[in-house]
């Protein structure tokens, strides 16, 4: 049957083929300049996972699913988790959590400043990023309730 | 001046999207509640929060349309209409009224008291080097705090995986 | 003063979503706004007149600032609530499948 097509019309595909490289670069500037410029890494992780949705949304399930499986979804999950966890742990070298470990801080208003605020920037953004994919995936999975009468 | 109509529109949208009955024009009437707020954050100069609550609100929206495929209800009134829509009525007037006696008490729009946050903003560019101060709130001074919202969003992520499942499906003719 | 007012008004009409509509969505719609408002109200205290947003400059020394830390706490809240979000519409996906109906008074049997 030619409705069972999987994903949109023509234009939308064309239009989604030329943006969503550039969304999720977008999204991966605004996660690296979190401690210089508005923004940071939730903001970041959730326009990272906006650019795969945009992809699973006009194309379908399984070509989205190709570009990034559900297992490694799972595991990319985890390990921003741990990476967060383990930043706050490695605090102890300095004297409590969470201390701020790496002694000069940097001259203001360059890339690499600031001690942990940028690391910890990226694993919050893999974090979120990946959730919510995994979120989405799930939730597209029973499509066609309404047409099983 | 912007922020009361901007306000007032807020209102408008949020009245319509709790008593139409189509399903799909109350969800747009939402997006239009989270865009307006988005530029109330903007007026109010938290350029953080203007950006996140954008993306959220698109997010939330796709994920809102994803649930209203199905049909939705008519509406039946059937007994006790009157005397349920009276007591909320009467409830709401009331949480009103104690609302307002306690705005009172409340410093003046404009005018915030700013004991701790004094202390982030002088000291701020000297202890962590970052020049977004909201930045180094919550991932230096305020860690703890992230780290427990890592983990509720965690938790939400393995509650909605495990809430779907392929297996147990009752209806099977 | 009448910025708060409205807020309040805001939160009011999302509380009556949630009391008084049968449909499973209209509640979550409700829960939604309520959201907002909390937000908004958070964000409406730390407001200072004619102040600026809190991110200095290279060349500027700054002396008026509106707060910082509600900014911080409500940038938290925004991710939450988008979580929660999700979680409850999958239940309502779930229940939708179970029952048939997205009615809440034609959803009595608790089995265990």
């Amino acid at each position: 049957m030619k409705n069972k097509e999987a994903g949109m019309t023509l234009i939308v595909k064309t239009i989604t083929r030329l943006t969503v490289g550039l969304i999720l670069l977008y999204g991966i500037y605004i996660v690296l300049h979190g401690h210089i410029s508005p923004g940071g890494g939730f903001a970041g992780g959730v326009i990272i996972a906006l650019s795969f949705i945009h992809l699973m949304l006009a194309f379908g399930r399984e070509v989205a699913l190709r570009k990034l499986s559900q297992a490694r979804t799972s595991i990319l999950e985890s390990l921003g988790a741990l990476m967060f966890l383990s930043i706050a742990l490695l605090g102890f070298l300095g004297g409590y959590f969470f201390f701020n470990f790496f002694l000069q801080k940097g001259e203001p208003f360059a890339l690499f400043s600031a001690g942990i605020i940028p690391l910890c920037n990226i694993a919050i953004s893999l974090k979120v990023g990946a959730g919510l994919f995994a979120i989405f995936a799930v939730l597209v999975l029973f499509k066609g309730l309404g047409e099983k009468e | 001046m912007e922020l009361q109509l901007l306000l007032l529109f807020m209102v408008f949208a949020a009245i319509i999207a709790v008593q139409i009955e189509d399903l799909l024009s109350s969800v747009i009437a939402v997006g239009a509640v989270g865009l307006g707020l988005s530029l109330v954050f903007l007026i109010l100069k938290a350029p953080d929060l203007a950006i996140t609550q954008l993306v959220v609100e698109i997010l939330c929206l796709i994920i809102l349309i994803r649930a209203t495929i199905n049909k939705d209800l008519p509406l039946v009134r059937d007994g006790r209409w009157l005397f349920n829509t009276a007591s909320t009525l009467l409830f709401i007037a009331f949480f009103l009224t104690f609302a307002y006696f306690a705005l009172k008490e409340l410093p003046s729009f404009g005018q915030p008291i700013m004991r701790v946050a004094q202390e982030y903003i002088d000291k701020g560019l000297g202890k962590t080097g970052a020049t977004n101060i909201v930045a180094s709130i919550i991932l230096d001074f305020r860690g703890y705090d992230t780290l427990g919202e890592a983990t509720v969003l965690f938790t939400a992520v393995m509650g909605v995986l495990a809430v779907i499942r392929r297996v147990g499906r009752i209806n099977e003719e | 003063m009448s910025e708060y007012i409205l807020c309040f008004a805001l939160f009011c009409i999302g509380l009556y979503g949630v009391l008084r509509k049968r449909n499973i969505i209209k509640i979550i719609i409700g829960l939604g706004i309520i959201e907002y408002a909390v937000n908004l109200f958070f964000v409406l205290i730390g407001y200072r007149t004619h102040g600026r947003a809190p991110i200095l400059a290279k060349d500027q020394v700054i002396l008026n600032m509106v707060d910082p830390l509600p900014q911080a706490l409500v940038l938290t809240s925004i991710v939450i609530s988008l979580a929660v979000t999700a979680l409850i519409v999958a239940i309502a996906i779930r229940i939708y499948e179970k029952y048939g109906t997205f009615d809440i008074t034609k959803i009595r049997r608790l089995r265990g």
